[in-house]
């Protein structure tokens, strides 16, 4: 099957691609765009001239990344169209594919994966207490740091569920419901592109000599800090 | 002005069911403000005197992970049917969310419903097959913020304090900031659109307080999803949320009030690190503008104790806020556990004053 043959099967893209007249109205409003170059602009004006070469080199690239979802293209286009929504369809084939790992941002989709996709298996929550560390999340700031430090004694002031079997904020989430959990991230697709992005980042680290095992790593701590620590897998690949 | 822009909020209105709501947590709001939701639950069980039920078997809609792009729209499709199952087991119809992204999600997810029947179809039966459970769709869909809107007059007239300073007797100004999910993909979701959302400026007119009309009032807070999960990107959160307070400092906020769990945090906690990277502060003698949840502003002006509803643990110290309404509160019990057990104190901001 051509790319786009199964981008049409993909509602996000159906539902997302009308007919651009490339005004550059999504860019104008676009967060990321105004504090990076991305430009959905130029990303839907390339996938709708329909050339594989072209959208190949779109689903290899950091571009697709950098888009944050807050959908206000959605809002003003005013031919109906939804980069925001052609993105998600782009990035969903760029992991299937494998392409993701050719981009240094694509790379990145490891760390996200390893906490918030695996948190909501664990805790059934995106994201929860224990695993906020003012190290991974500095701009968490000393008040975090306070409540963490006295986690169970502040969680009780304020009247919360926190690691107890009951209703309320933070309770323990129940074994059936975890197990419900897992079993539609099977049946649906989560756990087959889990696998896809774990398999791709494992190859690509191998190639490189980057240790790679699971949880927090050394692959995974460069996808997550970037420049800050050990440098940029881009470094690592130009080598 | 405003009489004109409130004329455009009025054609924009949405049916909020008047009583029986099932509620659906939200991931951030629990983490972060962790007794917001529970101040809600009080508000509309006991100050408005309406029955809502806290499921303790709902779990994430995992919108989160749909939006940075690691599942599936299949896979929140199915989850988001297991909640609507949870909802019907506990008989209720009206279903309410917490999060601005979930609210988001829900909303996506019976609107695609709609055009594309098929994906509903697939949703049940993956349901039925890994879970055994079944499910009616919500009658009534809403946001937590618009219960309180809903309900803004009377918790008006239930209220202590207004939204005055009591020093000079002015209105306070009040930033909105109404997240971009609530309203930006389905407009006609949201109280007052997307252009003219209503639903926490609604509560300011209600409470007493100045709206803030600055340039960047819709402009989106940063979250973006991977770009504030991953360290490595985390510059794009903390460049837009200056982008809104710079474009607001001259307007003189009092405070920031918002309805999305995310944006409150990044309002709130990107103050401190403007101020610990670059030394500038946005509120007055070298302190940050107060974030608040709409419940947590409601709970104040009903005369709930700050420290009861969990006001201790926003970086940016709310203090400002509570001495300009008049509000009274020990000092002493900021940082006290049950029965005043002590738990030490955080360490002070070097810039940020607290």
């Amino acid at each position: 099957m051509n790319l786009y043959e199964e981008l049409r099967k993909d509602i996000r893209y159906v539902e997302g691609m009308n007919a651009c007249i490339n005004c550059g109205t999504c860019t104008a409003v676009c967060p990321a765009a105004a504090v990076s170059d991305y430009d959905p602009r130029k990303i839907v004006d390339i996938v709708q001239k329909e050339n594989e070469k072209y959208l190949i080199e779109v689903l290899k690239g950091d571009e697709i990344w950098r888009c944050g979802e807050c959908l206000s293209c959605k809002t003003r286009c005013p031919r109906n169209n939804v980069p925001c929504y052609i993105v998600q369809s782009l990035r969903a084939l760029s992991i299937e594919r494998g392409y993701f790992i050719e981009s240094e941002q694509g790379r990145r989709q490891l760390a996200v994966k390893r906490t918030v996709g695996d948190h909501i298996l664990e805790y059934g929550y995106c994201v929860y207490i224990d695993e906020v560390s003012n190290e991974m999340y500095p701009e968490q700031g000393p008040v975090w740091q306070w409540m963490r430090d006295n986690k169970e004694n502040v969680m009780q002031r304020l009247g919360t569920s926190y690691k107890q079997d009951k209703a309320g904020a933070l309770r323990n989430t129940d074994k059936k419901s975890l197990d419900d959990l897992q079993k539609i991230f099977d049946a649906t697709g989560a756990t087959d592109r889990f696998n896809k992005i774990e398999a791709a980042s494992a190859e690509f680290a191998a190639k490189h000599g980057i240790g790679f095992s699971k949880g927090h790593d050394e692959y995974f701590n460069k996808t997550y800090n970037g420049y800050q620590e050990g440098g940029s897998l881009n470094e690592v690949s130009e080598k | 002005m405003k009489y004109q822009k409130n004329e455009n909020w009025e054609k924009h209105q949405k049916e909020i069911a008047d009583d029986n709501y099932y509620l659906a947590r939200s991931c951030i709001r629990q983490n972060f403000f962790p007794a917001a939701e529970d101040i809600f639950i009080k508000i509309i069980r006991n100050d408005i005197g309406k029955n809502i039920y806290d499921d303790p078997r709902q779990t994430t809609c995992s919108g989160i992970a749909y939006h940075s792009g690691v599942i599936p729209f299949e896979t929140t499709m199915t989850v988001v049917a297991r909640q609507f199952a949870l909802m019907t087991e506990a008989g209720f119809e009206n279903f309410v969310c917490s999060c601005v992204t979930s609210f988001g999600i829900y909303s996506e997810v019976l609107e695609t419903w709609k055009h594309f029947p098929e994906k509903e179809a697939e949703a049940r039966d993956i349901l039925k097959s890994t879970t055994g459970m079944t499910f009616k769709k919500p009658k009534n869909l809403a946001h937590t913020s618009d219960l309180i809107y809903k309900y803004r007059n009377i918790i008006a007239e239930k209220s202590k304090f207004k939204l005055i300073n009591k020093h000079n007797g002015k209105q306070l100004n009040v930033v909105d900031h109404v997240g971009c999910h609530y309203a930006k993909i389905f407009p006609e979701k949201g109280v007052g659109g997307a252009e003219f959302p209503y639903v926490l400026a609604g509560m300011v007119d209600a409470w007493g307080g100045a709206q803030v009309d600055y340039p960047e009032r819709r402009h989106c807070c940063g979250f973006g999803f991977r770009q504030y999960l991953l360290k490595s990107n985390r510059g794009y959160s903390v460049a837009n949320s200056k982008i809104k307070f710079d474009s607001m400092e001259p307007y003189k906020p009092d405070c920031i009030i918002a309805n999305c769990p995310g944006c409150t945090f990044f309002l709130d906690r990107w103050q401190y690190v403007i101020a610990e990277m670059d030394g500038k502060t946005y509120g007055e003698n070298n302190m940050g503008i107060p974030v608040l949840t709409y419940e947590e502003l409601a709970a104040l002006l009903l005369g709930y104790d700050p420290w009861d509803i969990g006001l201790q643990v926003h970086q940016v110290a709310v203090e400002p806020l509570l001495d300009k309404i008049g509000i009274e509160y020990n000092s002493e019990l900021k940082y006290k556990g049950v029965d005043n057990i002590d738990m030490g104190m955080p360490e002070k901001p070097l810039n940020l004053c607290c």
